[in-house]
């Protein structure tokens, strides 16, 4: 019917997702957050869980090519996008000069959060944000 | 949990006249953290996300319609001429990652005392457009907010969109939170001054069991500003309507800060907002002779 929006759940439904170009099927629940779908049904374990809370930005990923926050995302809502993780970031043999970048400079305490910081700082030079270290910081 | 996911507005509102128990879930940040922490188990979830029209805004008449879903990053892009206290607002939403999700419709529909929208939407006496399947109705942003995380909003309703009077002076939004960035609101205020109307709005946010406007806050800068030539106010003024800002505010002691603290940010973020309002005002003064 024209004017009913699509009912589904509470059981387990199935969901079409485009990780990385490729098509993935998943049955989860309708609640189920897009990282707790990478980690715990795709084995995409890339994107890291910190707070689960939107605070820390460790499960940055990036859907239709904007930065968001996988555990802050219903992974059913991703149907018909297209989703970046950090694991389709590089070719597999040869890392991306961001990743390169972290590498040569150090940039790790832990490195439990780096996935999201790389998916983060592509998407901050993309979005043209970075011309100094002003910028930067703002 | 069950999950409706209309495509179009009209869907949108049957789905929620049919379960009004559902939640609606757009950009997600408020609620997925009540979903990971277990806080709240809703029976369904209404996903806005493909309803393209939330999405959009642009000119309604002599105002500006802001569809409910648009985010702050377009807000931060687009809106900083029509409504620059959103924008500046918007600009200390969370990190980037959020600014891309979070929008203005679900800063209303959660209506936290500390969202930041909200003080902007008050003193520039924004509208929020209702909508059910029973028709549309609009609430002033200044009595849509009527208690702790509740509004006028009904259960059968969705938050369409807000509407924003057409911009006839400076406004300026202030915000105190932890440190500098990625904080939810210590305390918060906004100034708005409109040359058309020859009034000042005023908004306050995380002071009290809901947004608060300081109304003798209000009154006094409408009736001692000098509209018309533009001169400076006195050092006194400025310092009193701080007083009266921070009057009435009705803040509580937490984690974030002490009541104490937050009447005292209040003021000072007053003093400060209305002061660049003023210098804002005489320059465009300036420019128009």
């Amino acid at each position: 019917m024209a004017d009913r929006a699509r009912l589904r759940g509470p059981e387990p439904v199935t969901v079409e997702l485009s990780i990385n170009h490729r098509t993935r099927i998943l049955e989860i629940e309708p609640r189920t957050s897009l990282l707790d779908a990478l980690r715990e049904q795709l084995d995409l374990t890339g994107s890291k869980k910190g707070c689960d809370q939107g605070t820390c930005g460790a499960c940055t990923v990036w859907v239709d090519g904007r930065r968001v926050l996988a555990c802050l995302t219903l992974a059913i809502t991703c149907e018909g996008r297209e989703i970046t993780t950090i694991e389709g970031f590089s070719d597999g043999r040869r890392m991306n000069a961001m990743q390169r970048s972290f590498i040569k400079h150090d940039a790790f305490q832990c490195g439990y959060c780096t996935p999201g910081q790389v998916m983060s700082a592509v998407a901050l030079l993309d979005e043209g944000h970075a011309s100094s270290d002003a910028e930067i910081a703002e | 949990m069950e999950f409706l996911s209309p495509a179009t507005w009209e869907e949108a509102l049957a789905a929620k006249s049919a379960h009004p128990d559902a939640v609606p879930i757009m950009g997600g940040t408020d609620v997925m953290v009540e979903l990971n922490f277990d806080q709240h188990r809703p029976s369904a979830l209404l996903d806005l996300t493909r309803v393209a029209e939330l999405a959009e805004w642009g000119p309604d008449g002599s105002r500006v319609r802001l569809g409910a879903g648009v985010s702050y990053t377009t807000i931060i892009q687009r809106l900083g001429k029509h409504a620059p206290a959103l924008a500046q607002a918007a600009r200390t939403v969370a990190s980037p990652q959020i600014r891309n999700r979070g929008t203005v419709g679900g800063n209303l529909g959660g209506a936290s005392p500390a969202g930041d929208s909200h003080p902007p939407l008050l003193a520039a006496d924004a509208v929020i457009e209702l909508a059910s399947v029973h028709g549309v109705r609009h609430v002033a942003a200044r009595e849509f907010y009527l208690g702790p995380r509740r509004t006028a909003r009904r259960d059968d309703e969705l938050i369409a969109a807000v509407l924003l009077p057409e911009r006839a002076g400076p406004q300026h939004f202030c915000k105190i939170g932890t440190r500098n960035a990625m904080v939810i609101a210590v305390a918060s205020f906004c100034v708005t001054l409109d040359a058309a109307t020859r009034t000042a709005g005023t908004g306050i946010g995380s002071a009290g069991p809901t947004p608060l406007r300081a109304v003798a806050a209000e009154e006094f800068l409408t009736a001692e500003f000098d509209w018309q030539g533009a001169g400076p106010l006195s050092e006194a003024a400025v310092r009193h309507f701080g007083e009266l800002v921070a009057s009435a505010a009705r803040p509580i002691d937490d984690v974030r800060g002490s009541a104490d603290y937050r009447k005292h940010a209040l003021s000072v973020m007053a003093r400060r907002a209305l002061s660049w309002s003023v210098t804002d005002y005489r320059k465009g003064e300036a420019q128009c002779a």
